[in-house]
């Protein structure tokens, strides 16, 4: 980390989005996380497709747990409301969050710990409920801020930077949030700016429960020889399976692919999700086929990456709910109380 | 051996087996005894079971209008085989016991001093009805019946009761008037009459009779919560139901058929105040409604909220601890550990009711304080007030009361550049204040968190910092003494050397148990203590007496122990009067501890009772 103050001056000719923000102002603090590490370059991902989607800072709530992954909500969107919670259960505040107010953008930042380990039955049920949000976790296989320590998603079979080998079975939250019924699933590495900065606008469009993994390789535990989430072992057995491009409306699609190569999935909302198959034979409309082919490349030890499942007609909690359109937190005694009248009965 | 002789004031006692439908027909029993203008107090003891294990409803009849448990019984209604022995010990010395004859019992399950009324009632049920769900749920209505006839009471008030609730369904109204009508007939031919009456009174006036939790609900739907999440436990599930059965039908936006509400039945009590802490950090109104094992697992969260200052509601039905306990029983043995809950330093506001009346008005208080002092205010109910319908004062609600959202700063107030530090105290009553989330494009914005911080919500573990606002938090707490229901005061006839402090479902027998001391010229002044923080009215009647007892329902004297140590008092003045065996308090139970106290009989401080 650096110590040094961020200016506040910017160059007057940085880029600026139809809201008139440039990227500076999507920023946050400055981090405190190791030099190199992946978390970084996820924050920077999440400032770029949120400065291209021309969203607007204020209308986004940032909500984390504990740990390094959930440190990171101070680092970018500096005019959101944001709140580091408790340790595994960001997901449930998060929920009430969402119930208080439905017209705000949901933004929830876990590690690997904090939803696979402590926070596993948090996970879970925010997912099956299909609360709408953005659920990333900064996934580095480790424990980062109590020094090394193995978490869930680590793979059998590998190495802590101490020499131990990790014995138990990882868990995969890609499985589980297909199984779950989350809406949108994706897998990313921190290191592909490319891939990422798509797979984070498509999910915060996205009108329901939207999940992204993102390999985020920990530079100062975890980045060795023997481990399977270092760079160079994402590098070299990441098997992606598709390109995103995000259009947020449904224009004309200028093809600047091959024919047969692109996808285009039309979302409810009006936005268009195009995929650039890499994979000419992967569906990502398909829920139960995606479960497979995630399975099956892990048992090969690939890291499948890309859109990997997308509902085009999600639903979220407060269409099952009932709820009015009206967010709750601005209903008043009106509207509210049933009046003295009620109370007249036995 | 007399019999018993009283009108208007006993107690009959109704012996079943948990999930034979005696439930309703037994609390038909005791609304027909309201109906007739004579006050009741019923309680429902029921184990942690579906069907099978024992359970009793206890009507107490009072024309008086004491609604604390009295304690012994005046005739029993002994449908449970398993429970017989303990039941027949349970009588009165000149009682009676009935019972269904229908297969004879040897004279040694009788007791001398007992009178008994033995009725074939499966026989006559048998007889009547081919199915044999049927045999048993109108079995229940007969014997309700008989009992009735027995009592004199009329008919018609029973048969109306009976009309309202199968309204819609006539075949079963009539079925169930013909059981009433056998039980009553046979009651009238062949049993002899006995010295226990039901006589028309005008003792009920306006009361209401309603369960706590039902009536926690309506405080929460009427306080304006929007968002309630929750965890089944014995005794609170029925307030969640509650609240969402009221939901349906005063929270339905009539146009388009939309929820004002939202409600999740989450995978545990974490997710349960996580949920409640999110909602409330975002400007809704929200609470959770849990017991002892719900609390235990919601410390983290508690700090939490405490710690950066968000609203949340808790509503704790207690039941017995420690552990799973008595879940079916009641007590008092949350009070330590809600108002200290969490690690660290921390004081929670705890509301305690009295009644249903004050479920109702404490659970819609305790969101406007929530708001008001930005942190967890719970109600500690408890499963005697909670689970049981008790008659009370009708609730009211002032039509032009607001809901008090506390110190919210708005986007105008932002824009016209007024200074917002959210954990800064600029009032001097310590209660910071806040933004919502999305309230204005560049300023009012901040990171909430656990860990310690300057007053502009800076990350920070400076020591002056964390001091400031460690002190803050005591600030805030003080300013929430004035805000709380304030303690309740009376006098007694004459002056008093003793004074006597209760809380809680404790109250209607320390009403009885004041006038059965003033009877033998013990006189006392009380002091009902509705809210902790304590105000500094609860010292001052300490320190006017030369001795207070406490009355409690839990083992260790908690309230005691908050307010020795909140107070520094000096724990000789305060002398413990603790009733725990999870059945409520009795009049009886504290009228004999206190006299023997104030008649300087050699007990020592401790009070109990094996059974009550």
């Amino acid at each position: 980390m650096t110590y040094i103050t961020k200016p506040k001056l910017h160059h007057p000719t940085l880029p600026k989005n139809a809201l008139c923000h440039t990227r500076r102002d999507y920023e946050g603090k400055i981090s405190t996380l190791c030099a190199g590490c992946g978390h970084d370059s996820i924050s920077a991902a999440i400032i770029q497709a949120c400065w291209e989607l021309n969203v607007e800072p204020h209308r986004v709530a940032k909500l984390s747990g504990i740990g390094c992954s959930s440190k990171t909500p101070d680092y970018f969107l500096g005019q959101s409301h944001g709140f580091n919670t408790v340790h595994g259960r960001m997901p449930s505040v998060l929920t009430g969050a969402n119930l208080a107010n439905r017209e705000l953008l949901y933004l929830g930042v876990s590690g690997d710990g904090d939803s696979a380990s402590i926070g596993m039955g948090q996970f879970v049920h925010a997912m099956r409920r299909g609360v709408n949000m953005v659920y990333i976790v900064e996934n580095n296989g480790v424990y980062g801020l109590t020094k090394g320590q193995f978490s869930a998603t680590a793979d059998e079979g590998s190495m802590s930077k101490k020499g131990v080998k990790n014995t138990d079975s990882p868990i995969d939250l890609i499985g589980l949030a297909l199984q779950l019924g989350a809406t949108y699933v994706a897998r990313s590495f921190s290191g592909d700016k490319k891939q990422l900065v798509p797979l984070i606008k498509g999910a915060i469009l996205h009108q329901g429960a939207a999940f992204l993994d993102v390999i985020s390789p920990c530079v100062t535990f975890n980045n060795h020889a023997g481990s399977t989430k270092s760079y160079e072992y994402v590098r070299e057995h990441n098997d992606a399976v598709n390109r995103l491009d995000v259009i947020p409306t449904r224009e004309e699609i200028v093809v600047d692919f091959e024919p047969g190569q692109t996808i285009s999935v039309d979302q409810h909302d009006g936005t268009t999700l195009r995929l650039h198959k890499i994979d000419p034979d992967y569906d990502p409309c398909d829920r139960i086929a995606a479960s497979n082919y995630v399975g099956q490349h892990h048992a090969m030890g690939e890291v499948v990456t890309g859109l990997l499942y997308v509902d085009p007609e999600p639903s979220d909690l407060h269409q099952h709910l009932g709820t009015v359109e009206t967010a709750l937190n601005r209903l008043g005694v009106g509207e509210l109380s049933p009046g003295a009248e009620v109370l007249g009965v036995d | 051996m007399t019999p018993i002789t009283a009108i208007n004031d006993f107690v009959i006692k109704f012996a079943n087996v948990n999930g034979s439908g005696s439930a309703s027909a037994n609390e038909m029993f005791a609304k027909s005894i309201i109906r007739m203008g004579v006050p009741v107090s019923p309680r429902n003891i029921f184990p942690s079971n579906i069907q099978g294990l024992p359970t009793w409803y206890e009507v107490r009849v009072t024309e008086q209008g004491w609604l604390g448990r009295r304690g012994g019984v005046d005739l029993m209604v002994a449908m449970n085989p398993q429970t017989w022995a303990a039941d027949l010990q349970e009588i009165e010395s000149g009682g009676y016991l009935f019972y269904d004859n229908s297969k004879p019992l040897p004279k040694s399950s009788f007791r001398e001093d007992v009178t008994t009324i033995g009725m074939p009632l499966t026989h006559i049920s048998n007889a009547t009805y081919d199915d044999p769900r049927q045999r048993q749920l109108f079995k229940n209505i007969i014997y309700v019946g008989a009992v009735s006839q027995l009592l004199g009471m009329d008919a018609d008030v029973i048969e109306t009761l009976i009309g309202q609730q199968y309204k819609s369904k006539p075949k079963l109204l009539d079925a169930n008037i013909h059981a009433l009508h056998l039980g009553r007939d046979h009651a009238k031919e062949h049993l002899a009459p006995i010295g226990l009456r039901v006589q028309k009174a005008d003792n009920v006036g306006d009361k209401i009779f309603i369960d706590g939790n039902a009536a926690a609900a309506l405080g929460c739907v009427y306080g304006g919560a929007t968002v309630c999440a929750w965890y089944p436990i014995t005794p609170s599930s029925s307030l969640a139901e509650a609240f969402q059965s009221y939901c349906q039908k005063y929270r339905v936006d009539p146009v388009t058929g939309k929820n004002r509400y939202a409600m999740i039945q989450a995978e545990d009590e974490i997710a349960s105040i996580g949920i409640v802490t999110g909602a409330g950090w975002n400007g809704a109104r929200a609470f959770t409604t849990t017991s002892g094992p719900g609390v235990s697992l919601m410390n983290e969260f508690i700090g939490l909220a405490y710690f950066a200052e968000i609203p949340v509601t808790i509503i704790d039905v207690q039941r017995g601890g420690p552990s799973t306990g008595m879940p079916t029983r009641t007590q008092q043995s949350d009070i330590l550990a809600c108002a200290y809950a969490s690690h660290g330093d921390t004081k929670h506001v705890l509301l305690l009711p009295e009644d249903p009346l004050e479920c109702f008005e404490f659970s819609a208080q305790a969101l406007d304080l929530a708001d008001r002092l930005q942190t967890p205010i719970f109600v500690m109910t408890d499963l005697d007030i909670g689970m049981n319908q008790r008659l009370c004062e009708p609730f009211t609600w002032d039509e032009t009361r607001d809901y008090d959202r506390g110190k919210v700063m708005t986007a105008e107030e932002l824009e016209a550049g007024r200074d917002f530090g959210r954990y800064k105290d600029v009032d001097g009553d310590g209660i910071p204040y806040r933004t919502y989330p999305g309230t204005h494009p560049t300023k009012g914005s901040y990171f909430t968190r656990g860990t310690s911080r300057d007053p502009y919500a800076r990350y920070s573990e400076r020591g002056p910092d964390y001091i400031y606002n460690m002190e803050r938090l005591l600030q805030k707490f003080d300013t929430a003494k004035a805000l709380v229901p304030q303690p309740i005061v009376r006098m007694g006839k004459k002056a008093a050397r003793f004074g006597a402090i209760y809380y809680g479902s404790t109250s209607p027998s320390m009403d009885e148990a004041i006038t059965v001391l003033e009877a033998q010229d013990l006189h006392l002044d009380t002091l009902r203590i509705r809210a902790f923080p304590f105000p500094e009215s609860v010292r001052q009647f300490v320190l006017s007496h030369e001795r207070v007892f406490l009355i409690e329902q839990n083992r260790d004297a908690q309230l005691r122990s908050l307010l020795i140590n909140e107070f520094d008092l000096d724990p000789a003045r305060v002398i413990k009067i603790l009733h725990y065996d999870g059945t409520p308090i009795t009049a009886r139970f504290i009228a004999r501890a206190i006299a023997e106290h104030m008649r300087g009989a050699s007990v020592s401080a401790h009070a109990s009772e094996r059974v009550a």
